[in-house]
């Protein structure tokens, strides 16, 4: 039986996260041979649902009003909840980014639905179709059926490939309009910490530090790797509990779970509560002065030497390898 | 205030997991109360400390989590909960555990509910919003920072390492991020006191709960091991030789950059 699914497509400063686009590929597995509707949502996201088209949704369903500016709950529920009586859909996928994981539980709820969070594979489709996902943060995983229901799934950026985005692909764009009303949070400010926009949760290349950097300012050469890599910082608790770093960087059971195509750590011991939030990354690099440190254990390529030393040279390295390229 | 908090038994972060037959091995295994959760019995015991009221800590689970709730009896919370559902339930999803969990708190007038913002063994992240959503309460997520004043919550959030700084007003539910606050040892009065502290078990029955009303939505039908790295390669030789080795290897071998 094919679906019709549901793709919420997440706008973030002007442009759709590339989460969303590996969304539509998930969308597209769970469908089967149905139909792949796009939704956005927002104060002027229209001029986004080509993009979301080219990517492999089937058409598009926009709902645009100045209260949906900014993401909170109570205005982004009633906004997809308009799509969803309109649609009335058999599944539904998410990025399981900030956004996602804030909102689809909500909807779950209204929707009285189950859901499926974190899913980073997606074996078989239609009825028999089985969500993979981590558990104990990553130390195991587990596959899940839905057993009744919508088919409500939310996908861990990095995990399923996007399809080739087709320039030569259309499709119907329509709007619905909703009245926004009772917003009962208020966002008085919002305070941007990241680093240069790479998303630690979505980057390819995370540099991470730990108790080894020592310092605040030992954070420094670690930045100048991700930069040119275009990748983002992360952090071992370490490093986050000395107060070299904020806490929001910190990667691993109680931080956040990253899966880059590269992830190269510097002065981290690889304890079991930070190797849960990185060992499933494709690639991992190990730097540390202890020959004898478990991080080595699960890195594909190890430097054993002081990392105020290797980092600096990596750095010069893959400039000169960038720029031949 | 009337303050509630959601608390999950978890693994001890340290555990490894073994998988036999298909079943994870609880056997021998340490248990904690959810790391996140003890931000929450925190910041509920701060919040009553300066504004008045009762703490009552809620979990659902077997007997065993008696002992993660006498602990956040001993943190200084005031009452426990323990629902169980043993007897009556095999199977439990995001979507029965929020049912139950709200079932429980729809008539207690609660001013502030808090839990953590993800349980570190289901890892969902549900649980939170769905109770309030099920309670037609407001919720914000992954809270660093909380301030009452009078009706009015004022709460910084962490969005993927930016910053959100809001205002909603009360009854609410939040969910605990890492840097809320420094979760207290329980001190040793403190474990005198929780031994004489109301712990009130409940089973389905008592909360007027169907088990036709907590059917799954989801089942798992397979858990399984990661599968293991081969070791790695430690290189060797001149240090300049192997910075310029790994390059190499990531751009070639591993073709990551
Ligand atoms: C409930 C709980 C939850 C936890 N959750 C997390 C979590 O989510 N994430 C997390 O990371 N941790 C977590 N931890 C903490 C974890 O157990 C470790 O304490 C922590 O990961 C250690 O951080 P580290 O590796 O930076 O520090 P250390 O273990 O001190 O390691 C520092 C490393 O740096 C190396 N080093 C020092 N100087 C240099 C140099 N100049 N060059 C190269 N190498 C150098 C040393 O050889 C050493 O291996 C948790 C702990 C508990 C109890
Ligand atoms: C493989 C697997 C098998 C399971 N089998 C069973 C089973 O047979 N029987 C069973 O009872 N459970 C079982 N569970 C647990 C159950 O599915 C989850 O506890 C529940 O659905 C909560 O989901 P979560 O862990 O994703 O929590 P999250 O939604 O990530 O938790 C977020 C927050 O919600 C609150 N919360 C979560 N769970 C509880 C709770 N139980 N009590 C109070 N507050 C809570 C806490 O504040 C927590 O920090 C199983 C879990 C897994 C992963």
């Amino acid at each position: 039986m094919s679906k019709k699914v549901l793709v919420l497509g997440e706008v973030r400063e002007g442009s759709l996260r590339n989460v969303s686009f590996e969304a539509i590929a998930a969308a597209k597995k769970v469908s089967g041979n149905g139909e792949v509707v796009g939704v956005l949502i927002g104060d002027a996201v229209a001029n986004l649902a080509g993009e979301l088209i080219k990517y492999g949704a089937d058409r598009v369903v926009t709902v645009e009003h100045p209260h949906l500016k900014q993401y909170t709950s109570d205005g982004f529920s009633q906004a997809f909840m308009a799509v969803a009586d309109q649609e009335q859909p058999e599944a539904i996928v998410f990025g399981h980014t900030a956004l996602g994981k804030d909102l689809s539980p909500k909807l779950a709820s209204k929707l009285q639905s189950g859901l499926v969070s974190d899913v980073t594979d997606i074996e078989g489709a239609d009825a028999s179709a089985l969500f993979i996902r981590p558990i104990y943060s990553g130390k195991a995983f587990e596959k899940v059926q839905v057993k009744e229901g919508l088919v409500f799934v939310t996908v861990r950026p990095n995990n399923i490939a996007p399809l080739a985005k087709d320039e030569s692909r259309t499709g119907d764009i329509s709007s619905i309009s909703v009245d926004i009303t009772n917003l009962r949070t208020i966002i008085k400010e919002v305070v941007r910490k990241s680093t240069e926009g790479v998303d630690l949760s979505e980057a390819k290349v995370v540099v991470a530090g730990g108790r080894g950097v020592k310092s605040e300012e030992g954070f420094e050469p670690l930045k100048e790797l991700a930069n040119v890599l275009g990748g983002a910082i992360g952090a071992s608790r370490g490093a986050c509990d000395a107060d070299y770093c904020d806490y929001s960087l910190q990667i691993g059971q109680t931080g956040k779970v990253v899966t880059p195509d590269l992830y190269i750590a510097a002065g981290i011991s690889g304890a079991i509560q930070h190797l849960a939030g990185m060992s499933n990354s494709k690639v991992i690099v190990a730097i540390n002065k202890d020959p004898e440190a478990s991080i080595f254990k699960v890195a594909d390529y190890g430097i054993v030497g002081d990392l105020f030393e290797v980092i600096p040279m990596l750095t010069e390295e893959f400039k000169k390898l960038l720029v031949n390229a | 205030m009337n303050i509630y908090v959601l608390v999950k038994r978890t693994f001890d972060t340290e555990e490894k997991i073994v998988v036999t037959g298909g079943v994870i091995q609880e056997d021998g295994a340490e248990f904690i109360i959810n790391p996140y959760d003890e931000y929450a019995i925190e910041e509920a015991i701060q919040v009553r400390d300066a504004q008045g009221g009762e703490v009552t800590v809620v979990t659902i689970g077997g007997e065993d989590a008696e002992k993660q709730l006498r602990t956040a009896l001993a943190m200084g919370a005031d009452k426990a909960v323990l629902i169980n559902t043993e007897d009556d339930l095999d199977e439990l999803d995001q979507f029965s555990a929020a049912y139950i969990l709200a079932e429980y708190l729809k008539d207690k007038d609660a001013d502030l509910i808090l839990g953590g913002n993800v349980a570190i063994d289901g890892g969902s992240g549900q649980v939170g919003p769905r109770v309030a959503e099920l309670l037609g309460m407001n919720y914000v997520t992954t809270i660093t920072k909380l301030e009452i004043d009078g009706k009015t919550a004022k709460i910084v959030r962490d969005v993927e390492g930016d910053s959100e700084v809001l205002e909603a007003e009360l009854p609410l539910l939040v969910t605990a991020q890492q840097g809320l606050n420094e979760p207290r040892y329980p001190s040793l009065p403190g474990i005198m006191k929780a031994k004489k502290k109301p712990l009130e078990t409940l089973e389905l029955d008592d909360l007027d709960i169907d088990e036709d009303d907590v059917e799954v939505k989801t089942t798992t039908v397979e858990i399984y091991l990661p599968p293991q790295k081969a070791a790695g390669r430690v290189l060797e030789g001149d240090l300049s030789d192997q910075v310029k080795e790994l390059v190499n290897l990531l751009h070639s071998e591993a073709k990551v950059v």
